[in-house]
């Protein structure tokens, strides 16, 4: 079995974002990448699939040349294959520019029985490029993905909605998004991490898979402008700690008089 | 023909309240262009349903009705969605952004080779150009976005932000060629949480409980408040982790994110992750022992008190309203 794995570098979802020179992105200065915390169920996932049934899994991402360093992280975990795309970074914040660009590095690599992404990247939070690539590439996806089972010809999965669970067979190959319950990730090991610097990564440029990053990003989505939201005003506290019956009836008094929403 | 084409989302012959908002946005929208909306329906025995969309101000509703359509297929969905854009070529695609809808946004976008704008919390006209605001980097900044050239452009609507009003028209309901719908996927079963539980992602209210409550029998506490205000029941991730609760309650960065009326914060201490599913309420209300609790800092109400003594009381007093 051949499993793909699409893999993103994020800002800290602690960090402080501060708007860039540009007004349109972040400014990077001080920001800490981590790899994509769905991302992650999407690694382990494979892994995992690796050590019980054998397989051959290889991280794709595609981002700016620190970017190599997430699939380092990945390594250090497990897994066999890199690829890295190294662009300028003109495709962020455009999902169906980055999925035209892993689709083509995707068939390249390939061809993989099983694609796993995160259900969403974390930050540019737009939950699209897995399905994407999945119509790219003309098979089916499952979205959401809490629990799977592998069976001879496809897999059984779990998808979450609301109020409940799908549960979805599917035959190979299709995309899996993964969601947070389908496992839980390992912590990458000492020797993982001493192992993983020596692990093969093949970079490629966007040219090198037939597109054109400059012409592809921003085509189908543009960030104009990016702003902090503006400062809340500061709220109205009641102090309970003496008579929590007395604050209790002020705030139900509240919501219904002032704020009008019970 | 130009317009805004809502993908309006039913499950078992009911419209979700999501889908009425983003009809609603779709009419404010196109009046100030004077175009029409269009409505597209997908599923089974769903033709009866479709005429009721004039109400809510399509002028025109495609349906794809078929019993394989019953359950939700992204690449059948998104079939049948783009033959009602063949059709009424509009200018945006509407799907409220729920967990079909941001799912299949992303297949049809790419079945039409265009951009999509997904969970946005604004939409207004620059021009010609729809231009859409969503919270990036976990509702740490606002991005004002646009689908560069695609025509048409694919959003979607963050459920509880846009309001939901009637705008009555007769609609011409009108039959989309059969899809045909390919094997390889197949919806075995769909599983309820717990019967009569809300969605967080859905609810008016939510009534959320963390850390604070020490343990999974007290989330008793939480449910009674959220009962007697008709409120879906959120936990943070420390609640979730611990195995107080399952992750479909969990509200934040990996968990749900949800834009409710009034969101009630018991017992949790709000860290960034955690507001970045909930800053967007229009109502905050944090219950925190300790008046320091960076909730406070976005609350709109604070109550600084023992969420044990607290909770009960207001249960208590919002029972008097009530009644
Ligand atoms: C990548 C990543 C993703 C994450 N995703 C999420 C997410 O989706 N959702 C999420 O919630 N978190 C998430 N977290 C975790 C987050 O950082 C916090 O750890 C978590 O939100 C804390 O939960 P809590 O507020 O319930 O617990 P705590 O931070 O421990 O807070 C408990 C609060 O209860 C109060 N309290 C205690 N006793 C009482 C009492 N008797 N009466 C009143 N108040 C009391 C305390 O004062 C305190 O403020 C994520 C973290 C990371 C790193
Ligand atoms: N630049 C990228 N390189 C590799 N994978 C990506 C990239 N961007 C997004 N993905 C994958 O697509 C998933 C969803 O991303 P998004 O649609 O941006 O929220 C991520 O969790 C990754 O698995």
């Amino acid at each position: 079995m051949r499993i793909a794995v699409l893999v993103t570098y994020v800002p800290d979802t602690a960090s402080t974002i501060k708007v860039g020179p540009s007004g349109k992105a972040i400014d990077e200065a001080g920001i800490k990448w981590i790899i994509s915390p769905y991302d992650e169920f999407a690694v382990e996932e494979a892994i995992k699939l690796k050590e019980s049934k054998g397989a051959e899994v290889t991280y794709i991402t595609y981002g700016p040349e620190r970017d190599q360093q997430v699939l380092r992280e990945c390594f250090a975990r497990g897994g066999d294959k890199g690829v890295h795309v190294v662009g300028t970074g003109a495709a962020f914040g455009d999902a169906f520019a980055i999925a035209q660009i892993l689709t083509a590095a995707v068939k390249k690599a390939g061809p993989f029985d099983l694609i796993f992404a995160g259900v969403k990247g974390v930050g540019s939070d737009q939950g699209l490029v897995g399905a994407m690539v999945a119509e790219l590439l003309d098979i089916p996806h499952v979205a959401s993905v809490t629990k799977i089972e592998y069976g001879e010809a496809g897999i059984t999965a779990w998808r979450e909605i609301e109020g409940g669970q799908e549960v979805v067979e599917v035959s190979l190959p299709c995309v899996i998004t993964a969601q947070k319950g389908l496992n839980e990730p390992r912590y990458p090991s000492l020797k993982g991490i001493m192992a993983a610097k020596k692990m093969p990564v093949e970079s490629v440029k966007v040219a090198d898979l037939g597109l054109d990053e400059a012409a592809l990003g921003g085509a189908t989505c543009r960030w104009v402008s990016l702003a902090l939201p503006p400062a809340k005003s500061a709220g109205k506290i009641i102090h309970g700690e003496q008579d929590p019956q007395a604050a209790a009836r002020e705030l139900a008094r509240l919501l219904r008089e002032e704020a009008k929403v019970i | 023909m130009a317009g805004i084409l809502v993908f309006v989302e039913q499950r078992d012959g009911h419209v979700r309240k999501a889908s009425f908002e983003a009809l609603s946005e779709a009419k404010r929208l196109a009046q100030g262009k004077g175009i029409p909306v269009v409505a597209v329906v997908v599923g089974s025995g769903v033709r009866g349903l479709a005429s009721t969309l004039g109400d809510w101000g399509a002028e025109k509703v495609f349906v794809a009705d078929q019993p394989e359509l019953a359950h939700y297929s992204p690449q059948a969905y998104a079939q049948a969605l783009a033959s009602a854009v063949g059709e009424a070529q509009p200018q945006a695609v509407f799907l409220a952004a729920t967990a079909m809808g941001r799912d299949l946004a992303g297949r049809l976008a790419a079945k039409l080779k265009v951009g999509c704008l997904p969970d946005v919390t604004a939409v207004r006209w620059d021009g010609d150009t729809l231009q859409a605001v969503r919270p990036v980097y976990s509702g740490k900044a606002l991005a004002t976005v646009d689908g560069g050239k695609s025509v048409p452009v694919v959003v979607t609507l963050r459920p509880n932000v846009f309001p939901a009003q009637k705008s009555p028209h007769t609609a011409e309901v009108m039959a989309l060629p059969p899809v045909a719908v390919r094997g390889g996927y197949k919806v075995k079963e769909v599983v309820s949480l717990q019967a009569g539980e809300l969605d967080v992602a859905e609810a008016d209210i939510i009534v959320s409980g963390g850390r604070g409550l020490r343990g999974p029998e007290n989330f008793a506490l939480i449910r009674e408040l959220a009962k007697v205000l008709g409120a879906a029941v959120g936990a943070s991730r420390a609640a979730v982790d611990a195995g107080w609760i399952d992750h479909a309650h969990q509200v934040g960065q990996t968990g749900k994110v949800v834009s409710p009326t009034l969101y009630i914060a018991c017992g949790i201490s709000g860290a960034i992750q955690h507001l970045a599913g909930m800053s967007s309420s229009k109502v905050i209300v944090a219950i925190n022992k300790d008046p320091e609790a960076p909730i406070f800092k976005v609350a709109d109400y604070g109550v600084v008190g023992d969420l044990f003594q607290v909770i009960p009381a207001l249960t208590e007093e919002v029972r008097k309203l009530k009644t």
